[in-house]
């Protein structure tokens, strides 16, 4: 078998050594009732040739529709972008790839700097003061913020914005379902209407919101931050798209306290919707109360400068029931490709590439504008809107259009099948990745069915 | 670096002192290009960025040459032994990347309809049936991204279980004192209380004890086996048959389920819930720290708490549920989309690759393995527990004692002779603990140079040579780093110099 190289005559040697009779022998700890003999598992299939493996997972793969194959109108969270060459490639490099997490700085240099790095172009993007080094994903880095501002505020509402990922909800109502923090999930809302300052009290830890939010919609927080914040409580906010840091406010100039994004869209490629890369800033103030791994600066021996994992004593596996968070293997190789991604892009590539998106997606919704019975919702949006098809069950026509080879957008059903006032509600969205004659294929299809 | 050793530039050969990007590159220079966009009035609403956000610029050679030589100052699996104790530091087939970039996998978006996934959840359900088929258990959670949050699953399983028993006083959980830090972490996360279960002199639990701690008041119990002294509880059905006797479920964490792949089936052990790190027994790449995946095998009894998505075989296909249905009732749902669908397409890769044979010939030889490093040391080291080991071998300092020689100075010197150091001071219950996992991908030739070394190193901390070892590491890109002064005054990002602060 090509990963084991002992051969029979290194085993009995090693056999011999050790003096047991075989290898089986070295397992007589294990009690015989829980003992399967080789025929116990006959069920699975046996060892195969790298061909063969390669031969039916890729006529697996082949059952797919590539969404880079047609005209792609998908968003929701995770967003299509060209990444360039180089990125897969130096990500691939076994001194990264096959390295564990750097606990032993002396021999994992690079994959400090990488984070020190990585840690300072988050901060840089968000408007913040320090990022963390990664959370698995936007949804699970949205539940530690949570509990990060239970514990910095001593306080035990959370209090989510109906235009959050349904998914980012539903993850922190699960995180902290079981401990003594209230969540309040708030209905979708779809066109950004919702009273959240009304809502804020003495007793609420953090109001969650999202920018651009679920439905696409952009929002000056800086109000929110200041009620907030009056009321001693603090304000998180999620990016689910961070390209849009290229060009909008970053909600550190609102006045957030803590902003998570998800990563994956810059570096990583869809992948199904994981691995992803949670990305989490907050002010300098808190951090010691922030989950996630951190790298920081210091120096060896002989007063060069290097980096370390830094403040890990409020970690799990150190802290161990009283640590800040449930969060230990995280996204390093994500976060690599992110920063890989970043650097090349750099200030010039970053903020032509926000550019680029927000003018394909206002050239989709000129276009979607003409289509009759359409009605295009969200007023102001970085890269995705929100649509409602009339008298139509929006699923069906997603349906209908990718049998026509066109994947058009997410219908809001797909998250609230107990809504029927979305059933006609769509997400589209546009990167850089749209063409002209992408968009209309999808207006053309949709004049059709929608007749 | 010092006297004759030291050249101009602090350069060493093939070790070249990089700057941080920040401190590289111009404004001017950009390393993608891209169509200039159309010049529309924005539909932002007036919220566009004003100011320099203050990212670096460089072109593609420099990015490319940055990380490259960052890359060499990292120690990895492909350039050497890596014998990190609880951490599986096996080879990582490079098939498992090819077929995660099949663009059929790579370009998937989570919410295409499920029509045009078919292939992505077929990936998904073969999955669960390997891991079904090698551990016997009745369902499989498939999205927790790692060993902790896989545990965080089994545990809120166990939370919601009890809940719909209405068992309200059951709100503690046992640990033995040499868990991995991560179990009482989930459980307070659960809303329970930890206590703590001693060991007895041959390394494991002591049932006594153990048996003595079970009453109505117990959730759960959480234990790892092989155990984190590399030890298999020899005891494990009767403690499961008493938890389940209490009442109480019984969760196995699964950091060291490569010991026993392909020859245990963990349902035949009692067991209601075990993560399964695909980062670790499956050989996913670990990435200098993720991304992993730790799916959570379930009983009957926790199953109907399984948290969404499930996937489901139906007539030709496969569905993905994302919402309830019919008597489920999941306690929720713990990651955004459909899980680490990357991981999972590798983790396949190697299944497949291996089969119900190479993966029993597998956890066979990661046994053999560390026997071998138990033979070939345990007379110069201390061996801290009789065997035979599992996968791991553990040693503790007594060998050191009057050496004026630590488990970290030690460990320090390895890394000069080319290895990656154990786990260090790892399990709590030794004295200055050296865990050593060799896995089933090593040959016995690096064994021998790896065993060579460390009986040489122990001679030579033996004979008083005691600043060969806090002296180490001397080869390395940088010596001993001041960790204390890391934490005391965090440097946490790059920060302009102040003045080009004053230039802006």
């Amino acid at each position: 078998m090509r990963y084991l190289p002992l051969t029979d005559e290194d085993r009995r040697a090693m056999l011999a050594r050790i003096g047991a009779a075989s290898v089986d022998d070295l397992f007589s700890d294990v009690p015989a009732a829980a003992w399967t003999a080789p025929e116990g598992f006959d069920a699975l299939p046996p060892h195969a040739t790298e061909m063969a493996v390669e031969r039916q997972l890729s006529a697996l793969a082949a059952r797919n529709v590539p969404a880079g194959s047609v005209p792609c109108f998908l968003g929701a969270g995770a967003y299509r972008h060209h990444i360039p060459a180089s990125v897969d490639h130096l990500i691939q490099r076994g001194e990264f790839l096959t390295a564990y997490t750097p606990y032993q700085p002396e021999v994992s240099q690079g994959t400090l700097q990488t984070l020190f790095e990585f840690q300072t172009q988050v901060a840089l993007i968000t408007g913040m003061e320090v990022a963390n080094a990664s959370m698995y994903d936007a949804a699970t880095g949205v539940a530690e913020a949570a509990a990060m501002a239970c514990r910095i505020t001593r306080r035990k509402h959370v209090l989510v914005s109906g235009g959050v990922h349904p998914h980012y909800g539903a993850v922190t109502e699960s995180f902290l379902r079981y401990t003594d923090i209230a969540t309040e999930v708030l209905d979708p809302n779809p066109l950004g209407i919702e009273d959240l300052m009304g809502r804020v009290s003495e007793k609420t830890a953090c109001v969650i919101v999202q920018n651009p939010d679920f439905f696409g919609n952009l929002a000056d927080l800086s109000a929110l931050a200041a009620e907030c914040h009056a009321l001693g409580a603090l304000l998180v906010v999620a990016v689910a798209e961070p390209v849009s840091l290229g060009l909008v406010t970053p909600p550190g100039e609102m006045g957030a306290d803590i902003v998570v994004g998800e990563g994956h869209a810059i570096g990583s490629p869809l992948n199904f919707g994981g691995p992803g890369v949670g990305l989490f800033a907050s002010r300098k103030k808190f951090v010691r109360h922030m989950p996630g791994r951190l790298a920081g600066e210091t120096v060896d021996e002989d007063g060069r400068r290097g980096w370390v994992l830094t403040l890990s004593t409020r970690e799990q596996h150190i802290r161990r029931e009283k640590a800040t968070s449930n969060i230990c293997t995280n996204s390093g190789l994500i976060a690599l490709a992110w920063t890989i991604h970043m650097t090349l892009l750099g200030e010039a590539g970053f903020t032509k590439l926000a550019r680029l998106n927000h003018m394909k997606a206002v050239e989709m919704v000129e276009r979607l504008e003409q289509v009759p019975g359409l009605q295009v919702m969200t007023r102001q949006f970085f890269n995705e809107v929100l649509v409602r098809l009339p008298g139509h069950d929006a699923a069906g026509i997603v349906e209908t259009l990718a049998e026509r080879g066109i994947l058009a957008g997410v219908p809001l059903s797909r998250f609230h099948p107990n809504y029927p006032e979305l059933a006609d509600a769509l997400l589209l969205c546009a990167t850089e990745t749209t063409e002209t004659q992408d968009i209309d294929a999808l207006a053309n299809a949709l004049t059709e069915v929608l007749r | 670096m010092t006297g004759d050793m030291a050249t101009v530039t602090g350069n060493r050969g093939l070790v070249i002192e990089e700057p941080l990007i920040f401190e590289q590159g111009s404004p001017a220079k950009c390393g993608v290009d891209l169509p200039d966009p159309a010049d529309k009035p924005d539909r932002l609403g007036g919220l566009a960025r004003s100011g320099a956000i203050g990212l670096p610029g460089l072109s593609e050679p420099e990015v490319v040459r940055h990380y490259t030589r960052l890359s060499q100052k990292n120690y990895a699996i492909d350039a050497g032994f890596y014998p990190l104790g609880s951490c599986t530091m096996k080879h990582n087939p490079r098939l498992n990347e090819r077929m995660a970039r099949l663009p059929g996998f790579a370009d998937l978006h989570p919410f295409q309809p499920q029509a045009t996934v078919q292939g992505a959840l077929a990936v998904m359900h073969h999955l669960s049936d390997w891991l079904l088929g090698l551990t016997g258990m009745e369902a499989v959670a498939l999205s927790p991204a790692a060993g902790a949050h896989g545990e965080l699953c089994g545990m809120q399983a166990v939370r919601a279980a009890l809940d719909a028993r209405g068992e309200d006083h059951r709100r503690t959980v046992l640990v033995p004192d040499s868990a991995h830090g991560t179990n009482p972490a989930t459980a307070a996360l659960c809303g329970f209380k930890v206590r703590g279960i001693p060991g007895d002199a041959t390394g494991r639990v002591d049932v006594a004890a153990f048996k003595a701690a079970l009453d109505d008041t117990v959730a759960g119990v959480m234990l790892t086996n092989p155990n984190t002294c590399g030890l298999f509880e020899r005891d494990m059905v009767e403690l499961a048959e008493a938890v389940h006797a209490a009442g109480a479920y019984f969760y196995l964490d699964g950091a060291n389920f490569n010991a026993i792949v392909g020859r245990v089936k963990i349902a035949d052990l009692g067991v209601d819930a075990m993560h399964i790190n695909l980062h670790k027994t499956f050989s996913t790449p670990h990435g200098g720290g993720g991304p992993g995946a730790g799916p959570t095998v379930l009983s009957a009894a926790l199953a109907p708490f399984a948290p969404l998505p499930h996937v489901v075989a139906e007539g030709d296909g496969v569905r993905l549920i994302e919402h309830i249905e019919g008597d489920m009732q999941p306690f929720g749902r713990m990651k955004g989309f459909h899980g680490q669908f990357g991981v999972f397409v590798r983790a396949l890769s190697y299944m497949m690759s291996l089969g119900r044979d190479g993966l029993r010939q597998a956890s066979g030889d990661a046994v053999l393995n560390a026997n071998y490093l138990m033979a070939r040391l345990g007379d110069t080291l201390t061996a801290s527990f009789e065997g035979p080991c599992m996968h791991e071998a553990l040693f503790d300092d007594r060998f050191l004692k009057g050496t004026g020689v630590s488990t970290l100075d030690f460990a320090k010197a390895m890394i000069d002779e080319g290895f990656h150091p154990m786990t260090m001071y790892f399990p709590l219950v030794v004295h200055g603990a050296m865990l050593m996992e060799p896995t089933e991908t090593e040959s016995r030739e690096t064994l021998d140079a790896f065993c060579d070394a460390v009986l040489a190193l122990a001679a030579k901390a033996r004979a008083g040579d005691a600043a060969f070892f806090t002296e180490a590491p001397r080869h390395t890109p940088r010596r001993r780093l001041d960790e204390t002064k890391a934490a005391r005054t965090p440097v946490l990002r790059w920060e302009p110099p102040a003045p080009a602060r004053a230039a802006e």
